[in-house]
C-alpha cells in the first residue's frame, strides 16, 4: 500500500520521497494547478528549469523529459501524463505556503526556485506573449514522475495567477508507489543525449 | 561632460569570461555595452539591503505576460518588488528563460570533456561571495543580448544573437541594488557568436 493524499484546493504540502518511486498527481477538478518545487536529497541542489528546458529544447514540461538540478543531476523523469503541456515559465504567487513548507525541512525563502505549474498550459504567441489556455486540464488528468534520487517535494494546489476562477480551486491527489525500473528502452533515457547524460550522471553520483 | 547631479561613477571593461559585482543606488543608471556584438552578459540582481530579495526570472515573465525582456521591462524580485527597469535598449530583446551555464550543465549539454571549461555560475559564485551570495542565493538570471526564441508549439532553442557591436542595454535601479555580472565564457553554442568578447559597464549616479 503506497502513500496517498489529497491536497485540498488552496493548500500547500511537502513530503520526502525515496529514489525509484512513481509519484502520480491527479487533478481532482477542472482547471487544477499544482505549483511544484523539487529539491535533491542533499537539500541544496534544486530543480533548475532553465537548464531543464534548454537541454531538452522545450518551453514547457512534458513526457518523457528529465527534470534537472542546478548541479546537473536528474531529479525526476516525467514518465507519463494525460496532458502534453505543463507550464514552466510563469512561476507562482503562493509564496507564503511554499516558504512555510520549506521551513519545516530546515530550508526557507532562499530555496524558492522556478516551479512547474502542473496541469496548466500558458500559450506562447508568435511574439512570445503569454495567455492562459482555459479547458486544458480536466478532472482526472495526471502527471507521473519517477524519482531519480531521494527528493523533497514542495507543492501548493493554488490556481494559476492568470486564471480567473472561483474559490476554493480544485485539489490534487498525490500517490506514491514503487516505480517500474528504468529498462534499456526507457523513453526518458532515449529522449535526447542530454536527458541520458543527466540520468547517467545521477546514477554515477548515487554509486 | 557638464557638471550635473549625476556623474559617471563607473566605467569598467569586463573581459570575456570575467565578472563583476556592482552596487547601484536607487535612481542610478547602469549601461552594459556589447562592445563587439553577440556577447551574452549573464546578470543577477539583488536588493542591496537584503539579498534574499533577489531577481526572479519567472515572476518577471509572468507579470509582464511576455517571455523576452525589452525596453520598459520591470525586473522583479521574488517578493514582487521592482528592482530595476530597462530604461534604454538598442538591442531590442533579451533572454531570461535560458539560465546560466555551469560546469555541470555543460557536461549535460556537450559532454564530459567540457567539465572544466569556464562557466558563468563559477563566476557568479566567485564575485558574489563578497556580498554573501552562495549557491542557495543563485536564482535564475537574465541573459542580456542573448536570443532564445520560444515557439507556440512549445519549442525553445539558442539562436544567433540579435545584438551587434556597440549595442547597449541600460538599467535604472528602482532601489539600491547589487548587480552580479558574468560575461559569458561559453564556447559551445552561438550565444557569444562562438567567440566571447569584452563588454563595458558604465554607471551614472550621484557620487
Amino acid at each position: 500500500m503506497g502513500y496517498h493524499h489529497d491536497i485540498p484546493g488552496g493548500a500547500a504540502w511537502s513530503a520526502t520521497v525515496r529514489a525509484g518511486r512513481a509519484v502520480t498527481f491527479t487533478a481532482l477538478g477542472d482547471g487544477a494547478n499544482l505549483v511544484l518545487l523539487l529539491i535533491g536529497g542533499d537539500r541544496v541542489d534544486r530543480l533548475n528549469l532553465p537548464d531543464t528546458l534548454k537541454a531538452q529544447m522545450s518551453a514547457c514540461v512534458r513526457a518523457p523529459m528529465v527534470l534537472m538540478s542546478d548541479r546537473g543531476l536528474a531529479l525526476a523523469s516525467v514518465t507519463g501524463s494525460s496532458l502534453d503541456w505543463h507550464d514552466a515559465l510563469t512561476g507562482f504567487t503562493a509564496r507564503a505556503g511554499l516558504v512555510g513548507e520549506l521551513v519545516k525541512h530546515g530550508l526557507g525563502e532562499a530555496d524558492l526556485h522556478g516551479c512547474v505549474n502542473v496541469f496548466t498550459k500558458i500559450a506562447i504567441d508568435d511574439a512570445a506573449g503569454l495567455a492562459y489556455v482555459p479547458g486544458h486540464c480536466r478532472a482526472g488528468d495526471t502527471l507521473t514522475l519517477r524519482t531519480e534520487q531521494d527528493l523533497l517535494l514542495v507543492a501548493a494546489a493554488t490556481p494559476h495567477p492568470y486564471r480567473p476562477g472561483e474559490w476554493p480551486p480544485a485539489g490534487v491527489r498525490v500517490e506514491v508507489g514503487i516505480a517500474e525500473p528504468a529498462g534499456p528502452g526507457d523513453p526518458s533515457h532515449r529522449f535526447r543525449a542530454e536527458s541520458a547524460r543527466a540520468l547517467d550522471q545521477t546514477r554515477k553520483a548515487l554509486l | 561632460m557638464s557638471l550635473t547631479d549625476t556623474t559617471t561613477a563607473l566605467d569598467q571593461t569586463v573581459a570575456a569570461g570575467d565578472g563583476a559585482l556592482i552596487r547601484v543606488p536607487a535612481g542610478g543608471e547602469l549601461r552594459i555595452v556589447d562592445l563587439h556584438g553577440n556577447q551574452a552578459v549573464d546578470t543577477l540582481l539583488y536588493d542591496a539591503r537584503d539579498i534574499a530579495n533577489r531577481y526572479s526570472a519567472f515572476d518577471t515573465i509572468r507579470e509582464q505576460r511576455a517571455v523576452y525582456l525589452t525596453l520598459g521591462s520591470r525586473l522583479l524580485s521574488q517578493r514582487l518588488d521592482e528592482l530595476a527597469v530597462i530604461s534604454e535598449d538598442t538591442c531590442g530583446r533579451h533572454d531570461t528563460a535560458g539560465g546560466a551555464c555551469s560546469q555541470e550543465s555543460n557536461v549535460i549539454r556537450y559532454g564530459e570533456h567540457t567539465r572544466h571549461q569556464h562557466a558563468c555560475r563559477q563566476t557568479f559564485l566567485r564575485y558574489g561571495a563578497a556580498a554573501g551570495i552562495g549557491q542557495r542565493q543563485l536564482g535564475h538570471n537574465i541573459n542580456f543580448f542573448m536570443n532564445v526564441p520560444v515557439a507556440p508549439d512549445g519549442g525553445l532553442h539558442f539562436a544567433d544573437g540579435l545584438s551587434g557591436p556597440g549595442k547597449y542595454v541600460q538599467l535604472r535601479a528602482s532601489m539600491d541594488i547589487l548587480v552580479l555580472v558574468s560575461n559569458c565564457p561559453q564556447l559551445n553554442n552561438p550565444c557569444n557568436g562562438w567567440n566571447p568578447t569584452p563588454v563595458r559597464l558604465v554607471g551614472r549616479w550621484s557620487a
